[in-house]
């Protein structure tokens, strides 16, 4: 079929995947060897492959995350050859494509590894934690109907880009799996400073920083050790200063608001 | 815990004080260089002897001992703190894993630099600072402060000291490579305008200040 | 069965202004004895859960993904359409009701797709409120593009990625609800079946994805937001999990499915490269903006083209055919989505197609680039262009696109009324899992539109209407009719896993996907159809004869999750046939090749067929039965639709 590439031949490739039946019980790295992999499949397209052949043969398939497969959902996860995502930077493991691994590769997968991340099944992790964190203040508190006209807060173009930057982030945890800390600051700074650079969000920045950034310290995430490695893995490009930016608005909120408990 | 225990038990808080103290770290670090220089003045020690006599005994650097030593106790508490926190977060590890392709080596060996860098406090505390302040010292004949000279030129001598001088002047440089411009982040102090400056300027800091303490063991070990 | 829409009386125009004074409220303080269950949080569902937990209901809100954050609305890529008129070029509500009426080759109801229009301009508002940040012009007001369809620039955006900021400022909404214990959220979470109590929907069966645990949840009502059923075609745009399950066992417990066969397919996808293929990447129709369409003017250029004898940058200006362009010189590229994809499909069953399976045309931005340079096509694009690259390897800053059309929405849905109630009292429809408002083809940026007008703007006044009539007494989930439900889902769930056969899920999910795409896409005739009824019912016996499901219900299965939506599949699969074939007629997104005008238009028959398709379910294998919905226009005039 149309194949972007007509030269590219297809690849035997040696799998080592994490296999773990459920929370409870230990796991392991598994080897499977998959062959005839065509370099224009997608990552996961190449794991279906491998999921249908384990079935066939009545063994249970590799449970991994996954839904939209174009790089937007964040449900996608995988640690490939030891970093999250795999090797492409600024590529979610769903728009992953085989051609960036050689024939005859072996490729390591494992979860993503964080206390706050325990793992559901194989590859599959509990990733709710951050829903949490995004539930202690990551809104504006506004409720349906009775706003003003959309045009009645301008924004400057430049401050609107920014915080689209902010928000473009699809919370798949990658910076969380990137960190030597499991450290999620990347992740829950790119809400604050979203909401902090918006004149909507700025109402309430202060009670949103410390909540979100209490939640985060309960869920057991680790501290930042600023070694950017979240923001160099981060599929779409968060960038390292919103966690300078939160930690500004932390410190100030802090100094600042009259909550004193 | 109310508001300000609470601050400064979060991680947030914690990194607030790694950077306010390292920073702080910084600034004893250029005058305790500036000081130390004076050993490569060519009279026999003497204004080396006058300087450290003027830090053992000026109630202003005597009262900013304390504020160095809980400077550094809070640094090592912290230190000590988050990177149990941060083992924690990651109980079990990846059998496979490179992180080398997305951060700097000395970022993340902070902790492992910092331990060498204490290791070398310690004993250079008990070279030095032990010996000048609790009277160990001949006094220098004619004049009313001790010889502290004569003490860094025995030891200067000693190859095994020089060594360990100088690992430790390479560890400091690269803790100070990343900490200087990392404690502006932890500070939330970014902006497009400043923070090339900032790093440019941390990493020449590092490399200098620490090119300018290994020099002095350097210096007294093959030339005096 | 008599069909009510529950239309209110009146002049278009006041019809909803009306009916929002007519209908029955909860007083405050009531609100909290009532629980509504909504099942998705899209934007249908995350907008409706956030807003009926602010009015004060206890809502229970589930997912199957793992995080609500994560629903597939957050893939709309280009826009969405609201009539605020911002730019001066003359839009109204009443012209974006009448573009969306004509787009929807009238077969859309009139007084739905003017609220449609009226609440869009509020939408706009809440969403800025919440924090979305939209694009904006330098003078910092928001900023507007044009779409398909329309002759004015009404669709605001966030990048390209206008789907993932409107989601995500939902899901803050309902994050808020959350946090204040208005809504208790079940992740991971999947519905099986829907409970009835006195004829009335009173709660769901649902599974727990982590555990496989069956449970039931009761409530006052239940609202459906659970998207479209585009996975159908195994290949489409939709996410990898999204499924019609929800709605197809409601549809089974009584609720009617209206017009299952309108289908649309977007012109712009990326085509697909092998067998291996599990999904299909849409490219923004905001694309067709500054990209121009074109093949090869001949066959035998573009069979050149396709052995590699020539490249691209070889043919001629001369030798090209912007067929849009020449075809509709008044929209050109911009023409419907169901215009264009045919097009497309066209232009390759002529032979002039072009990549290696000769499945493909050009979207060339060159000329766009040459006028306006590469930074400013990137500053548009650049995602898209980027995402294009990552899949195809090819950059289209250099080469034009190669694209195809693709399964991406599905107009069908359940049958509502006004009120976006079905027909069984209780059940709830919204956003793509009703039909209401798109008729037979939907407009480029309405999808988000009306999930959002749904769940914000339209739900929260009805559903106060039905549940004032209804007592505050709550059913416990010991009711038989939860135990009987509970038991019907352990059991079909034990039935998959005990058949041990020799084909995997994914194997008849894939051959149930090419009968529909040959028989049932882009161009139908009743020859085909009638072959793919049979088609699909042995492929449905053979299913529950020969499916391979491993595993047991108590963990985490995927492959018997797959099992469950795909026996829904080759159940709806039928229906769509089924309803395809009824429709005499070609609109919008259902061409019949029987009805088409001597310049292969769609040929509507509004004589005999200007209804709504509802059908009831008699059982699996047994005749459906065709309820009808007779549309009236009173406000616009019903013409042949025309983008020359």
């Amino acid at each position: 079929m149309a194949g972007s590439n007509p030269n590219a031949k297809p690849m035997d490739l040696t799998l080592k995947v994490w296999r773990q039946k459920n929370r409870e019980s230990a796991g392991s790295m598994v080897t499977y060897p998959v062959k005839g992999i065509s370099p224009d499949m997608s990552f996961l397209e190449m794991l279906d492959v491998l999921n249908e052949d384990l079935l066939r043969g009545g063994q249970d398939p590799i449970a991994f995350d996954h839904d939209c497969r174009e790089g937007i959902c964040g449900m996608c996860s995988l640690y490939i050859n030891g970093r999250p995502h795999g090797p492409e930077r600024g590529t979610t493991t769903c728009q992953l494509h085989m051609r960036h691994f050689n024939d005859g590769d072996t490729i390591t997968i494992e979860p993503w590894r964080a206390a706050a991340f325990p793992v559901h099944k194989d590859l599959v992790v509990d990733r709710s934690a951050f829903d949490r964190i995004q539930q202690a203040g990551g809104y504006v508190s506004v409720n349906t109907g009775g706003v003003p006209d959309a045009n009645a807060i301008p924004i400057g173009k430049s401050i609107a880009d920014k915080a689209f930057d902010a928000a473009t982030c699809i919370g798949c945890g990658a910076c969380v799996a990137a960190c030597k800390n499991a450290s999620a600051m990347l992740f829950v700074s790119a809400k604050v400073s979203q909401m902090a650079m918006l004149p909507q969000g700025k109402v309430e920045a202060k009670t949103r920083v410390e909540n979100m950034v209490a939640q985060m310290d309960v869920e057991g995430f680790g501290a930042c050790s600023n070694t950017g490695a979240c923001a160099a893995e981060c599929p779409v490009g968060i960038s390292l200063e919103n966690i300078a930016i939160m930690n500004r608005e932390y410190l100030s909120a802090k100094a600042t608001s009259e909550h004193v408990a | 815990m109310n508001w300000f225990t609470k601050t400064f038990s979060s991680t947030l808080g914690r990194k607030f004080i790694m950077s306010i103290t390292g920073l702080f770290l910084c600034s004893f670090l250029v005058v305790h260089l500036v000081g130390n220089l004076t050993l490569f003045r060519q009279d026999g020690g003497e204004a080396f002897n006058i300087y450290s006599h003027f830090m053992a005994n000026n109630p202003i650097i005597r009262t900013m001992e304390f504020v160095l030593v809980a400077g550094f106790l809070f640094h090592i508490y912290d230190a000590i703190v988050l990177t149990r926190r941060n083992k924690a977060a990651r109980p079990v590890g990846y059998a496979n894993s490179h992180p080398e392709q997305n951060s700097t080596w000395s970022s993340r060996n902070m902790g492992l630099l910092g331990t060498i860098i204490l290791v070398f406090l310690l004993v250079h505390l008990w070279n030095f600072f032990v010996p000048a302040r609790f009277g160990e010292l001949e006094g220098v004949p004619n004049a009313d402060y001790l010889n502290l000279y004569s003490e860094v030129v025995l030891a200067f001598k000693n190859p095994i000291y020089v060594a360990l001088y100088v690992i430790a002047m390479v560890a400091l440089a690269y803790h100070l490579i990343h900490g200087f411009q990392s404690a502006f982040q932890s500070l939330g102090l970014t902006h497009k305008k400043y923070t090339p400056f900032i790093q440019k300027f941390g990493y020449a800091f590092s490399v200098l200040i620490c090119l300018g303490f290994a020099a002095i063991p350097l210096y007294f070990f093959f030339f005096v | 069965m008599i069909l009510d829409s529950k239309i209110p009386e009146g002049p278009l125009a006041e019809k909803w202004d009306k009916h929002k004074f007519n209908v029955k409220l909860v007083n405050p303080a009531n609100k909290r004895k009532y629980d509504v269950i909504v099942v998705g949080t899209g934007l249908a569902g995350a907008s409706a859960a956030a807003t009926l937990g602010e009015l004060g209901y206890n809502v229970k809100a589930f997912c199957f993904q793992d995080s609500p954050r994560r629903a597939h609305s957050i893939a709309a890529q280009g826009g969405i359409n609201a009539a605020k008129n911002y730019q001066n070029d003359g839009d109204s509500i009443f012209r974006l009701f009448y573009d969306t009426i004509k787009g929807g080759d009238y077969r859309a109801r009139e007084a739905n797709v003017y609220r449609l229009a009226q609440v869009s301009v509020n939408i706009i508002d809440q969403c800025v409120a919440q924090g979305v940040p939209f694009a904006r012009e330098y003078g910092g007001l928001l900023a507007n593009r044009s779409f398909g369809g329309a002759q004015v620039s009404r669709t605001f955006y966030a990048r390209g990625q206008t789907g993932q900021q409107l989601l995500l400022g939902a899901y803050s909404a309902l994050n808020r609800q959350i946090a204040y214990g208005k809504v208790k959220m079940y992740p991971r979470t999947e519905m099986l079946d829907l409970v009835m109590v006195d004829g009335k929907a009173r709660g769901i069966v649902v599974r727990n994805l982590i555990t496989g645990k069956i449970e039931s949840h009761s409530a006052h009502a239940v609202v459906l937001a659970t998207g479209g059923y585009g996975n159908v075609f195994f290949l489409s745009t939709n996410a990898m999990g999204s499924n019609a399950t929800a709605a197809w066992r409601a549809h089974k417990k009584g609720a009617l499915f209206a017009n299952p066969c309108f289908t649309q397919i977007h012109p712009t996808c990326i085509p697909v490269s092998g067998e291996y293929q599990s999904k299909l990447t849409l490219m923004s129709e905001s694309l067709r903006n500054d990209g121009r369409v074109w093949v090869p003017k001949t066959v035998e250029i573009a069979q050149r083209l396709r052995k590699g004898e020539i490249r691209v940058s070889d043919i001629k200006e001369e030798d090209r055919d912007y067929y849009l362009e020449r075809k509709y010189p008044a929209f050109g590229n911009l023409v419907p989505r169901d215009v264009a994809s045919r097009n497309a499909k066209l232009m390759c069953d002529e032979g002039r197609g072009v990549g290696a399976s000769g499945l493909a045309v050009f979207l060339d931005f060159a000329d766009a680039i040459k006028r306006e340079g590469q930074p400013a096509i990137a500053a548009k694009y650049g995602n898209l262009f980027e995402m294009y690259q990552k899949i195809t390897d090819e950059n289209p800053y250099e080469n034009p696109m190669r694209i195809y059309p693709a399964v991406h929405y599905t107009m069908g849905g359940l049958w509502v009324d006004y009120n976006l109630m079905t027909n069984i009292p209780g059940l709830y429809a919204t956003g793509e899992c009703n039909f209401s408002d798109h008729g037979a083809n939907r407009l480029g940026a309405s999808a988000l539109m009306q999930g959002l007008a749904d769940g914000y703007f339209v739900i929260p006044y009805t559903i106060g209407d039905y549940l004032a009539q209804n007592p505050t007494a709550k059913v416990t989930t010991d009711h038989p009719a939860f135990k009987e439900a509970e038991q019907a889902v352990i059991a079909k769930n034990n039935q998959l896993l005990s058949i041990n056969g020799s084909r995997t899920v994914d194997d008849f999910h894939k051959q149930l996907g090419h009968i529909m795409w040959d028989y049932c896409g882009m161009a139908r005739n009743a020859e085909g159809l009638q072959f793919a009824k049979g088609e699909i019912r042995k492929l449905r016996e053979e299913f529950w004869r020969d499916v391979k499901v491993v595993g047991v219900n108590e963990e985490l299965n995927i492959t018997l999750e797959k099992a469950n939506r795909v026996a829904d599949f080759l159940e709806l699969g039928e229906l769509m046939v089924e309803d395809a074939l009824q429709r005499n007629e070609s609109c919008g997104g259902h061409f019949r090749e029987e009805y088409q005008t001597p310049e292969n238009e769609a040929l509507r028959d509004d004589e005999n067929y200007a209804y709504v398709a509802a059908w009831e379910f008699t059982g699996v294998g047994n005749e459906p039965v065709l309820h009808k919905e007779e549309l009236k226009f009173e406000n616009v005039k019903l013409t042949q639709r025309s983008y020359k």
